[in-house]
């Protein structure tokens, strides 16, 4: 093992774990010293090509409270045929179908490459997966016709055997019954009625009579079938039957006048969705996929009145407690997110308008059930028909990146405790010995529900060390931690995925050295954003700044090597050398600075920041620039106004952005033509260069970015302008001279004002 | 009376008497015809009975008392044909024809004849009881009576038969009765000679009828009832042939009449004993009725042919034949009729005192000495009172006669064209079909009056206490052959109108000052003319123009409404209409859902349109639904309807807009596509819960969205009770009827549906409702909106496809395509001195002068009564102006305007000389019919009787010459006021049979409640016509008989129709080759009383009596439910509610009992 980084990157391939820490302090006090929490990023189902899931069922331990799953890590007692659980000790047998198990004939799952193993179970009877279009209807001609058409594809990628429902709304929410033959039949409601889950179910015929239950249980599966077929039907059986109900789709036919939005029943629609499919498929893995062109505007869960010289509420009007509907329609959507949550539903969301949908009242339909949230600005733009087509891409395997109702069960060793989780995820409020009183993100519980999850799906899982400081831990221990992932597989299986790590544990004190080499500030930077946007959603801004700083200032004087009152004199260890930037670029971000941003557009950025991997979340803190230019081959270079220059092309990834810059003379070549003239075919290479890479960004990320085309001057530069370090100001723009770079007009620091303010305040021995 | 007649009478007469008594008046007010058409009358009761005669002849004849007035008719049906089929034993009579003069001698009074045959009875029945010694002792009154009346045989005729009496009284009758028709001044002598006579003259129609019962009551002693009484007049005449024939006879007729009438009771006993040995006298007897042809017509038989040749051969050919044979059989009926009889009588009693009378011999005696001192025939009463006691019963035919005054108003008036220029005119009765020319004055197929002479001043209403309203119905239909009101366009500034009291202008402003300016004729307000109206005025006042605008030379005709008109200052939309459709388990199970959509995809094509356009402007909609509600998107552009399930029925709102009304031609495929589904998509439904008020509430919702009026079609079967608002519990009750809760029963469960009404008029939304019940399903709460907002119900209890679909279908067919108004408002002016203070009908009202309809259609009618709040005078008589603004079908706003002047009068002789009764009855049902609502049954009954006594006594007190206190003196014009009062008060309503359900009550008072007079008429006095003596040749319908079982003949069929129901009654003895033509069955046993329809086939009878029968389904507004009756079934009990002149299973009273209650009353007020 060469290197922490060789180390780290192996083994978040491997178990799709990365940890601050990578060595343990080992006891509670040196813990919390250390700034960091321990915490890891967790990827339950990341892509393992070399993964092939085991068809048995996983030998649990035999202690009730703990049932951790057998792993490389146990202590097997060939011949009696035991094995030690390594989180709680317990010696537990071997079940009769490992009798002839020994040292030369080892089940996979005490394999030391196997610290990932994934199960196919066999539970209960498998259902089928369940999409729930619910179509908002009040959209102009254009948009409702592209969404139309793109539902329509949809039902292509669909699995054949997948149950598929509509439900259209506008001023009335429409259940479509997808049974009928010649005549195509709906249940409609009234879009402002707010009804419960009992009722909906009656409304819709859905409820059981109570006849059939005392008749016995046999009776009640065909007969839930045929109940719940009305409106959710298999895509190989209605496919053309949908086809053309989604052609005819009118506009909302209700006549909006003069000055009005189009009445939007959004809440109702999602109400009775959720209550759909609570009567039919509880605890089955089903999407509703929500797709809107406006604010609810009624009923529920409305978001603004219908007037449009209301503007929708903007964070000014929020701040100021002047948004009159928003805390009762969270308080809707919420209670929505959580029954779906609670039955195994997705809530996806996919908002298409130029001004805002509110997102920000819906946000937790995704947040908390794991659903996608897209943002565009019609549904007319590859944006949007890229990403909804991407919701259904495949695998390597051919299966679908999705995986529903999973349930991510945190075992740790007796040194450690669970203090929560961030992430699309739901508590199952399952306390045990293993759960710390001290909350970090969505605490007080060792299990968590995701409802729905792709391969790159990751949560944030914070512990704490409850070692205490005079209980040392034996040379060479290791703390361990075993995440017990139960899903429901795209095909439909039951599957369980159990990723079993340990990390060696160091006294601070003595070891501090090993433990600073085993920073991961990548992971750390990450884990202390999600912190911070998790903390943003609930306290106002500048108190998570301040948070932050006062952070970043603790972990550089904990870390840094200085002389007391001395700035100069600062340096960080290579492994913390990043972490400042990070936190720079974080604090600039749009997941903590709403100025400039609508309440929907940060809700949208915190969304994707707490469900992406480390790497896109990297992106999202801080942007990738590439530059392309004459003077050699394509390369990274600085996030800062000093990296524009004339004779470059500027390609920034800020994860929902794609910017293509062309400098100032590159752009005059450009429209000069020289890309045309043969003797300048260079040119037009170089132009290209970055549109091909652009593309190759674009065919991968969910949801598609932004994809921004600019030059030097133009209006949509401020993607770039606003991202890049302002190195160069209107303020100091002739002190440093037109040498390098092109000026960026804010009154925001720059980097280095920002480095210099952290080493004073890190040497100052006041603090 | 009865009580205190009884008490009098009662030791004289003995048994017998009590049942006269109580006919003895009524009898004889019967007796009495209206001085004019007396002679007439006694013609046609002549011919009348004589038809019914010819069946009962038999053996009934005689009891029934129809001999009598059969016999003149069959008189002249002797001479003809008659003879020859009874030959065997009309021969007989001939014979005893011989006897007539012999008789005659008895005759003199028809008293005689009766005292015959009750002697005869007596021989007879002898062995008996009391009961046929009461009758001789009547008997004998009458001879006395006769005695007096020595006219002549004549007289004596005249007696029996008032009709006999025709040919000769009415010579003598004419002189008197004119006289006394008008007043009763005629009467009294007449009276006299009459008396014995005269019952049957009754010097004036109606007085006489008292004189007669006065004098009668001695004579007649006792009518009994009714019933006794035809019994008489048939014995009367059969007396003749049998006095000389056999005393045998004799018994049977009484016997028989006995038990048809109410007799029973008292003869009863014995007379079942004599029936057994009657029956072979019957058959006898049956040649005693035609001797009283013979007799009949031996006397009058010139005069007799000259009135009624026609009819009375028809009618006794017709019977004849059958009769001969069924006499028989009928004795044995009668027989066992007594004992049941014998069971009912306590009933009776208790109903009327005539009842009690039979059922109690006791009784009876007294009444005949009140009467006895009244009428002249005191004499006579001294001589015999026992006898005539007993014996007087009113005879039927002697009473003013429906059947009667009818045929003369249309033979008076039917001829000419009915013009209105007139102040005042009275138009001829509804029955009477007639021209109208409008030269100033509604017509009267817009309006009728109760009065057209109005008392000046409120004193004189008051005391006359006649209700002066006009019902009114603004869209009616007129014949082809007479113009609909003209549309005229005032333009931009709308109709001309009073500043004032905004009256419309009509023929009867006044222009003044050289046509600048004119006077309002009902505020005197005077009101500058527009410049753009202005027109100089002729040497006569009259504008130039006059005769070029219809506003000021025509009664009725339309302006065109401008913006100011409309809602919301908004021109209307074309209105919609949407059938929504029950599709409920008994619903698709029935097959009903299906034909209704089947029925739609053609019906749709026949929606009302305007004037020429080439297609209707209505727009449709579609609905169905069983506990929630499924709307129907059949848009032109879509492939295939779509369907839209609404099951949030609390909160009821309509989910699409576009597409869910739609133009028929433009969406024809995908409305046709819908109605082909409809049927398939609920056939396995198992669904049996329905909701009621939210399937309106959509309806109403969607016609709000589309900002239109429009008209709901609602398909229901069942009691409403899914959970949603407007549920019901079923809260029928039987036990509440005749308590002060019965109210309750017509009230609605709940007032969530008068709100729900109230809604829906202000949007202008009409419901229609079609039931289709297998069980209660409370119409009184159902039926509110429809009621409130102009729509109709319709209803079919346990519908079946095979025998209902029919009529279901052309209900809905006519009930769609008829004309309609939407969202109408109609207000009444009147000049100062009345004022529109009350309305009946059904619509909704906010104020209490604007009447509100969410929808008006050509049927609907509204009453509307005045009262004084000054003077009027006679110079400028009483003006009404009905103005009515609605939005026609093709969404066009009018207003429609009907002006009607009246005179008025100080003189309350004038008043009851320009009444109209059926108009009258017309009001009086709705306001009855609305007062079961708030007051026990009992009390409106009550209230009802007293009002009419006191406008009978009114006029015998103020307008009547003076006569003796016990003649019933009616007013020419009101002279039907008893019988049609009584079937009112023996309607369902406020008297319902134990076969009624509470459904039927509460369906039968709405639908009353929007009836027009003819309606109304033939729906308390229906129709009864005898087909047999239909002539197949001409296109004319036979001449109707009065609703008596005793006019009944077994050889015969007859046709009963009350406006909802068309009875077709076939006796036992019709012959074989009818019921073969008719049913197309051999036998009468093998006809089903399950059909529907009648057969079609290809012989002259059965064409003509399905032309007949097509020719009176086209009358009516609604389709009539055709029943077959097959005498001696079951189903006869449900045909014989219909013939209101008999005594009502449900305790109703006969119309002779009535007859004397009422004179009794009478009498009570004037003492």
């Amino acid at each position: 093992m060469a290197t922490y980084l060789e180390f780290i990157q192996q083994n978040e391939e491997r178990d799709g774990v990365r940890f601050s820490w990578n060595v343990w302090p080992s006891s509670r006090l040196e813990a919390t010293r250390m700034v960091v929490p321990l915490a890891c990023l967790l990827t339950p189902l990341k892509e393992r090509l070399d993964l092939p899931p085991v068809q048995y069922e996983p030998v649990l331990c035999s202690r009730p409270t703990c049932k951790a799953v057998l792993n490389p890590l146990c202590q097997v007692d060939y011949r009696a045929k035991l094995w030690a659980c390594n989180f709680c000790f317990q010696r537990n047998q071997f079940p009769p179908a490992y009798a002839g198990i020994s040292e030369v004939n080892q089940p996979a799952e005490l394999m030391p490459q196997f610290s990932t193993i994934e199960y196919i179970v066999q539970r209960g009877p498998q259902t089928p997966l369940i999409f729930l279009y619910v179509v908002d209807i009040c959209l102009e001609e254009e948009d409702l016709q592209a969404l139309k058409e793109s539902l329509q594809m949809s039902l292509s990628l669909l699995p054949p055997d997948a149950l598929v429902g509509l439900i259209t709304f506008g001023r009335m929410v429409q259940v479509h019954e997808l049974s009928c033959e010649g005549i195509s039949k709906s249940y409609v409601f009234r879009g402002t009625k707010d009804l419960t889950a009992k009722q909906i179910q009656d409304m819709l015929g859905l409820s059981r009579p109570a006849v059939p239950m005392q008749q016995g249980r046999p009776l009640q599966t065909p007969e839930q079938h045929i109940i719940s077929s009305r409106f959710l039907q298999p895509v190989h059986k209605i496919d053309m039957n949908l086809t053309d109900l989604l052609g005819e789709l009118q506009r909302d036919p209700w006549p909006v006048t003069q000055g009005k939005r189009p009445l939007r029943s959004t809440g109702v629609a999602l109400s009775i969705a959720v209550g759909l499919l609570e009567g039919t498929f509880p605890n089955t893995g089903a999407r509703i996929m929500l797709f809107t062109g406006g604010p609810p505007t009624q009923g529920p869960g409305m978001v603004v009145g219908d007037e449009l010289k209301t503007p929708i509420r903007s964070w000014h009007d929020i701040e100021k407690d002047n948004a009159r509907f928003m805390k009762k329609a969270t308080k809707h959507y919420e209670t929505l997110a959580n029954r779906s949550a609670a039955n195994g539903h997705c809530i996806d969301i996919y908002a298409c308008a130029l001004d805002q949908t509110g997102l920000l009242e819906m946000k937790c339909c995704a947040n908390l059930t794991g659903g996608h949230m897209v943002m565009g600005d019609s549904f007319n733009t590859s944006l949007f028909k890229q990403t909804f087509q991407r919701v259904f891409s495949k695998g390597y395997n051919g299966e679908f990146r999705m995986a529903f109702g999973a349930n991510l069960d945190v075992k740790t060793s007796r040194e450690l405790k669970i203090a929560g989780a961030i992430g699309p995820c739901t508590s199952l409020n399952a306390k045990g010995p293993c759960v710390s009183e001290n909350e970090l993100g969505i605490g007080g519980t060792s299990q968590w529900k995701i409802c729905s999850l792709d391969p790159s799906t990751t949560l944030a899982i914070y512990f704490e060390v409850v070692n205490q400081h005079n209980a040392p831990i034996p040379q060479g221990g290791r703390g361990a931690v075993q995440f017990v992932t139960q899903y429901q597989h795209s095909s439909t299986q039951r599957r369980i995925r159990v990723t079993t790590i340990a990390r060696n544990w160091a006294d601070a004190q003595t070891q501090l050295q090993h433990i600073e080499a085993a920073f991961d500030q990548e992971a750390a930077a990450v884990l202390m954003a999600r912190l911070g946007v998790y903390r943003a959603e609930s306290e106002e801004g500048p108190d998570v700044l301040r948070w932050l700083d006062r952070q970043l200032i603790r972990l550089c004087q904990k870390f840094g090597q200085y002389n007391k009152d001395d700035p100069n004199s600062f340096r960080l260890s290579e492994s913390f050398s990043l972490y400042p930037q990070f936190i720079f670029h974080l604090r600039r971000s749009p997941f903590l600075q709403v100025f400039n941003n609508s309440p929907d557009e940060s809700s949208y950025y915190r969304h994707h920041f707490a469900r992406q991997d480390l790497t896109q979340s990297l992106i999202m803190i801080q942007p990738i620039l590439y530059a392309y230019s004459f003077h050699g081959p394509p390369e990274p270079v600085l996030l800062d106004s000093s990296s524009i220059l004339p004779d470059r092309i500027l390609l920034m990834d800020t994860f929902f952005q794609i910017v293509i810059y062309l400098g100032e003379t590159i752009a005059q070549w450009q429209k000069a033509g020289y890309q045309d003239m043969p003797e300048y075919e260079n040119f037009k290479h170089l132009l290209q260069a970055p549109l091909d890479d652009a593309q190759e960004i674009l065919q991968t990320r969910f949801p598609m970015p932004r994809y921004i085309h600019t030059e030097h001057g133009g209006s949509q530069a401020r993607f770039l302008l606003s991202k890049v370090n302002p190195s160069q100001t209107h303020n100091n723009l002739y002190a440093w001279g037109q040498e390098s770079g092109a000026p960026v007009l804010t009154d925001d620091v720059s980097l280095q004002v920002f480095m210099d303010h952290l080493k004073k305040l890190a040497v100052s021995s006041a603090s | 009376m009865s009580v205190n007649q009884q008490a009098h009478t009662g030791p004289p007469y003995g048994q017998p008497q009590p049942g006269y008594q109580g006919y003895q008046q009524p009898a004889y007010g019967g007796p009495s015809l209206p001085g004019v058409p007396q002679s007439q009358y006694g013609a046609y009761n002549g011919p009348m009975p004589g038809y019914q005669q010819p069946v009962p002849p038999q053996g009934y004849f005689p009891s029934l008392g129809f001999p009598s007035k059969g016999s003149p008719v069959s008189l002249n049906s002797d001479t003809s044909s008659l003879a020859p089929n009874f030959i065997g034993s009309l021969r007989a009579p001939p014979t005893s024809g011989a006897p007539p003069p012999a008789s005659g001698a008895s005759h003199p009074s028809g008293h005689l004849a009766y005292s015959q045959f009750e002697h005869g009875d007596v021989q007879n029945g002898i062995p008996a009881s009391a009961a046929p010694m009461q009758r001789p002792p009547a008997s004998q009154p009458f001879l006395p009576g006769s005695a007096p009346t020595p006219v002549s045989q004549i007289s004596t005729f005249q007696q029996y038969g008032p009709p006999p009496a025709s040919v000769q009284q009415l010579r003598n009758h004419m002189a008197g009765m004119t006289i006394g028709s008008t007043a009763a001044s005629a009467p009294p002598p007449a009276g006299l000679g009459y008396v014995s006579g005269s019952f049957s003259a009754t010097g004036s129609g109606l007085h006489t009828p008292y004189s007669a019962s006065q004098g009668a009551p001695p004579a007649t002693v006792s009518e009994g009832l009714p019933l006794t009484q035809p019994p008489f007049p048939g014995h009367t005449v059969s007396t003749q042939r049998l006095p000389t024939q056999v005393p045998g006879f004799t018994p049977p007729p009484p016997s028989t009449g006995v038990g048809p009438s109410s007799y029973p009771p008292t003869t009863a006993a014995p007379r079942p004993p004599a029936m057994p040995g009657p029956p072979l006298p019957g058959q006898t007897v049956a040649g005693p009725p035609s001797s009283q042809p013979n007799h009949v017509s031996s006397p009058p038989p010139s005069t007799m042919a000259g009135l009624h040749p026609g009819p009375p051969m028809s009618g006794l050919h017709g019977p004849p034949p059958p009769t001969h044979p069924p006499q028989p059989g009928y004795p044995m009926q009668q027989n066992g009729s007594f004992g049941q009889m014998r069971g009912p009588q306590p009933n009776y009693g208790g109903a009327y005192p005539g009842a009690p009378n039979y059922g109690s011999p006791p009784g009876p005696p007294p009444p005949p000495k009140r009467l006895d001192p009244d009428s002249i025939p005191s004499p006579q009463l001294n001589e015999l009172p026992p006898q005539q006691k007993p014996r007087h019963r009113i005879d039927p035919d002697a009473i003013p006669s429906p059947i009667q005054v009818i045929e003369d108003d249309r033979n008076n008036r039917g001829s000419e064209p009915f013009v209105t220029g007139v102040r005042g005119q009275v138009p001829p009765l509804v029955t009477t079909n007639f021209l109208v020319k409008d030269q100033g004055n509604a017509s009267p197929r817009y309006i009728r009056c109760t009065s057209y002479n109005i008392p000046c001043t409120s004193d004189m209403a008051k005391q006359s206490q006649v209700p002066l309203a006009a019902v009114i119905k603004p869209l009616a239909t007129l014949p082809p052959e007479e113009t609909l009101p003209y549309l005229v366009d005032h333009g931009e500034s709308g109709p001309v109108r009073c500043n004032r009291c905004k009256a419309y202008m009509c023929p009867f402003m006044q222009f003044i000052e050289g046509g600048r300016r004119f006077q309002c004729c009902f505020c005197s307000c005077v009101t500058e003319v527009p410049p753009h109206y202005f027109q100089h005025l002729d040497h006569t006042g009259k504008r130039v123009d006059f005769y070029d605008r219809p506003e000021l030379s025509l009664g009725s005709y339309e302006f065109l409404a401008t913006v100011d008109y409309c809602k919301n200052n908004k021109f209307p939309s074309p209105p919609a209409f949407i059938f929504m459709i029950d599709v409920s388990y008994n619903a698709v199970k029935s097959g009903l859902v299906r034909l209704i959509c089947e029925e739609l995809k053609s019906l749709l094509d026949y929606l009302p349109r305007e004037g020429n356009m080439e297609e209707s402007a209505i727009r449709v909609g579609f609905v169905t639904y069983n506990k929630v509600l499924h709307f129907y998107n059949v848009k032109s552009s879509l492939a295939q309807p779509q369907m839209m399930v609404v099951s949030d029925v609390a909160d009821m709102f309509v989910p699409l807009l576009d597409g869910f009304l739609v133009n028929v031609n433009e969406s024809r495929t995908v409305i046709a596509s819908l109605l082909d589904q409809i049927p398939e998509m609920f056939a396995d439904t198992r669904e049996t819960e329905t909701v009621f008020a939210p399937v309106i509430q959509a309806g109403l919702e969607a016609l709000k969205a589309a900002e239109c009026a429009g008209k709901l079609f609602i398909f229901h079967t069942s009691l409403p009770i899914a959970e949603a608002p407007g549920k019901l519990k079923n809260r029928d009750d039987r036990k509440l009827i005749n308590t002060d809760k019965e109210k309750t029963l017509f009230q609605p469960q709940t007032s969530f549906y008068n709100n729900l009404a109230k809604d829906c008029v202000a949007q202008g939304c009409c419901v229609d409702l079609f039931l289709f019940p297998n069980q209660y399903l409370d119409v009184a709460t159902l039926g509110v909106v429809p009621y409130q907002t102009g729509g109709s119900i319709y209803k079919y209890a346990y519908f079946q496809l095979e025998t209902d679909q029919y009529r279901f279908l052309n209900d809905l067919r006519r009930d769609v395509q008829k004309e309609v108004g939407f969202d109408a408002v109609m207000r009444v002016r009147t000049s100062t001195g009345i004022r529109a203070t009350d309305f009946f009908g059904a619509f909704y009202m906010s104020n209490t002068t604007d009447v509100e309809m969410a929808g008006l259609d050509c049927d609907k009618t509204i009453t509307v009564e005045f009262k004084h709040d000054d003077k009027l005078s006679e110079d400028s008589g009483a003006l009404l102006q009905c103005a009515l603004l609605y939005t026609s079908c093709a969404g066009q706003r009018r207003l429609r305007i009907h002006n009607l002047s009246l005179n008025c009068c100080t003189q309350l002789a004038d008043l009851y000389r320009n009444c109209e009764t059926d108009t009258l009855i017309n009001y009086l049902a709705k306001y009855a019919y609305r007062g079961v609502l708030s007051s026990p049954v009992k009390t409106v009954r009550d209230s009802l009787i007293n009002q009419c006594a006191q406008i009978l006594a009114c006029y015998r007190k103020n307008c009547a010459s003076p006569s003796s206190a016990g003649q019933l003196i009616l007013p020419e014009c009101m002279k039907l006021l008893p019988v049609y009062l009584n079937c009112v008060l023996k309607s369902d309503v406020l008297q319902p049979g134990p076969e009624v359900t509470t459904d039927d009550r509460a369906y039968i008072r709405q639908l009353v409640t929007s009836m027009d007079v003819a309606e109304t008429n033939v729906f308390f006095y229906p129709r009864l016509l005898p087909l047999t003596k239909a002539d197949v040749d001409s296109d004319s319908l036979p001449a109707a008989i009065r609703n008596s079982e005793e006019r009944l003949s077994k050889g015969d069929i007859y046709l009963l129709e009350n406006g909802l129901n068309v009875f077709v009654w076939v006796g036992v003895s019709v012959q074989q080759s009818l019921i073969q033509n008719l049913f197309g069955v051999s036998s009468f046993s093998q006809i089903s009383n399950a059909l529907s329809t009648l057969p079609v086939l290809e012989n002259p009878f059965s064409k003509k009596v399905r032309s007949i029968v097509d020719m009176l389904q086209g009358q009516r507004s609604r389709y009539m439910k055709l029943i077959i009756v097959k005498q001696e079934d079951k189903l006869e009990m449900l045909f014989k509610h219909f013939l209101v002149e008999d005594k009502s299973l449900s305790g109703g009273a006969s119309y002779v009992d009535f007859l004397c209650h009422m004179h009794k009353e009478i009498r009570q007020l004037l003492s």
